[in-house]
């Protein structure tokens, strides 16, 4: 594809796995699920798009994957537009859809093979082997997946996203309805595909996940991009710390010389709260205490916390609102 | 072209096949039997013969005929339904396929599946009565292009059909009558004149008059004549297809 448009040019651009650029969704029945999206995701990063209900995540997944069709701009992936060049394009990517669908008469090995084989990639045993041994899902490889568990059909999705190699996949929701032993093995699984450079995009509405997993966090409401940030940044930036101070003896309400403090108790008046802004020039702290002692408080310990990606992702939810 | 994701559904679609051998392959077996002995027998004595052939003869290549209509539709319709009915073409919609591999590989794969059902019934009519191929390729002709025809309307009625009413509702309502009222069992000779006028606006009767001519050297209207309709039905069905894929009717949102 030797193009010289300027688009082309920066399509292909080094280190972006997937470019979006004003990309519109308005359905038939004519709803605007996407308004003018763009997005760069990152080669081998691990980028996690947040937003409630409805707002988009599985609209834009779906258009980058190429199951919905785009109203409006373009979107590349390894720098192939995926409408123009959906071959290339398609075949660099991996989809383990939101909704648990399967063949529920094919036998595991089958279904995964299948996928391999849809994706135009040469028969493997091997590497079929290796994914489904990866995933638990060895001893299963010859039952139909209708007797399979809920947990062990999402792996299912996952082995079948993976048959192909892929070099971007797309998680949807991987972790919904996923007890805690599956949730382990899939970001263990997750971490050996990042170190192997795969592009991970996932949404979830387990935001510690995000916080924990993450590169860079997206923020998506009414199908508008809110924000995009490195998870540390972002949490640095927007994130709110809070003093913790252990009272010797607990207090029936916050005296009223110290009201002009962001103060709150908690723990039955036993812990006492200061909330303040931790990029701020002055956090305030060493006017507090000095308060805190003339008041005659006194205290036994004293701890800080950082507010969580939640927090931060209700608050800005709430404030587009 | 994607030729091993063509191969992916084709196995797939013909595995299908195999799970259900029951239904796809007895069910018409008896069937074809049960005509024998009812038309066969029961109807066959009072009509002895057609135009020199006997008429348990006479309706082998009309009762093929018919299953090979009806089988090619509803095996198509359902192999491209089924996978929206449940969410699994997501898969196929998300590869790197065409949507001409799309359409070869399940077309293709019903098709197949109502040749070889085309072939056990006339294997199966054999045991029955005596029966002559005068001009065998040409039968294979109609056998393969009729396939071919109808699976790709049953595709198209797959990817129309939102719903199992409506997957069953062209096959019941259009295919089948057509069929039975095409020349199946009787030589359109036989019906009074106006009829015989009314008739020639039923496509099936060229297919099954230029598919008996391939057996007996009889026919109802002139061979080219049957050749000729039954590749007009494939040009209009590969021109509904391309519409539907260039619009992405009822597949992409
Ligand atoms: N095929 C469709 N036709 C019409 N509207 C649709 C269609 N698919 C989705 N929508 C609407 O588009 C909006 C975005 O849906 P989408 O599935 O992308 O949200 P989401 O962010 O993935 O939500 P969730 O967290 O619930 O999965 C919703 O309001 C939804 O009702
Ligand atoms: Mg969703």
């Amino acid at each position: 594809m030797q193009t010289s448009s300027p688009l082309a040019a920066e399509a292909a651009a080094p280190g972006v796995a997937v470019r979006v650029r004003g990309l519109g969704k308005t359905y038939a029945g004519g709803f605007t699920a996407l308004q003018d999206v763009d997005l760069d995701i990152r080669k081998g990063e691990l980028f996690a798009l947040l937003g409630p209900n409805g707002a988009g995540k599985t609209t834009l997944i779906s258009i980058v994957c190429g199951i919905v069709n785009p109203s409006r701009g373009t979107v590349t992936a390894d720098g192939h537009d995926v409408t123009r060049e959906y071959r290339a394009a398609r075949e660099k990517i991996g989809l383990v859809p939101q909704e648990l669908t399967t063949d529920a008469f094919e036998t595991v090995w089958n279904t995964v093979s299948f996928s391999r084989g849809l994706f135009g990639k040469a028969k493997n045993p091997a590497y079929i082997e290796k994914l489904l041994r990866d995933l638990s899902l060895w001893d299963k490889k010859d039952s139909k997946i209708m007797m399979l568990s809920g947990g062990m059909k999402r792996r299912v999705m996952i082995a079948k996203a993976l048959s192909h190699e892929p070099e971007i996949l797309f998680l949807d929701e991987p972790t919904a309805g996923v007890d805690v032993e599956l949730r382990r093995d899939m970001w263990e699984v997750v971490r050996g595909l990042r170190e192997r450079g795969v592009t991970i995009i996932l949404t979830t509405h387990y935001i510690e996940e995000a916080e924990q997993m993450a590169d860079r966090v997206g923020v998506i409401n009414k199908g508008r991009i809110m924000l995009v940030e490195d998870t540390a940044e972002l949490m640095r930036k927007l994130g709110e710390k809070r003093l913790i101070l252990q009272l010797s003896e607990p207090l029936q309400r916050v005296p009223e010389t110290l009201a002009s403090h962001r103060l709150t108790l908690a723990a039955d008046g036993r812990e006492l709260v200061y909330t303040y802004d931790a990029q701020g020039e002055r956090t305030g702290i060493t006017g507090l205490l000095r308060e805190l002692s003339a008041a005659g408080i006194t205290f036994r310990d004293l701890s800080t916390k950082q507010s969580s990606l939640e927090e931060i992702f209700v608050n800005l939810v709430r404030s587009s609102q | 072209m994607n030729l091993r994701a063509i191969a992916a559904i084709y196995r797939f679609e013909m595995a299908r096949t195999r799970r259900t051998l029951l239904q796809s392959i007895v069910a018409p077996v008896i069937s074809t039997s049960l005509y024998f002995v009812v038309f066969g027998s029961a109807i066959g004595s009072r009509i002895t013969e057609v135009d020199g052939v006997s008429y348990g003869a006479f309706i082998v290549p009309g009762l093929i005929m018919l299953n090979l209509l009806t089988q090619s539709v509803s095996n198509a319709s359902f192999g491209i339904y089924f996978p929206k009915f449940t969410g699994t073409i997501y898969e196929i919609l998300s590869a790197p396929v065409s949507y001409l591999e799309i359409v070869l590989s399940y077309a293709g794969a019903a098709a197949t599946k109502s040749i070889m059902l085309g072939i056990i019934i006339l294997a199966t009519a054999a045991l029955f009565v005596p029966l002559r191929i005068e001009h065998p390729l040409w039968m294979l002709l109609f056998m393969f292009l009729t396939a071919a025809t109808f699976s790709l309307l049953g595709f198209i009625i797959g990817i129309w059909a939102d719903n199992f009413e409506k997957l069953q509702l062209v096959p019941l309502l259009i295919v089948t009558p057509l069929t039975f009222l095409g020349g199946s069992f009787y030589s359109i000779h036989m019906l009074p004149p106006l009829w015989q006028k009314v008739t020639l606006f039923n496509p099936v009767v060229y297919l099954v008059s230029g598919f008996r001519w391939s057996f007996y050297g009889l026919a109802d209207v002139s061979v080219g004549l049957s050749l000729g309709m039954i590749v007009l039905f494939l040009a209009i069905c590969l021109a509904t297809i391309a519409w539907i894929f260039r619009t992405g009717y009822r597949l992409r949102t």
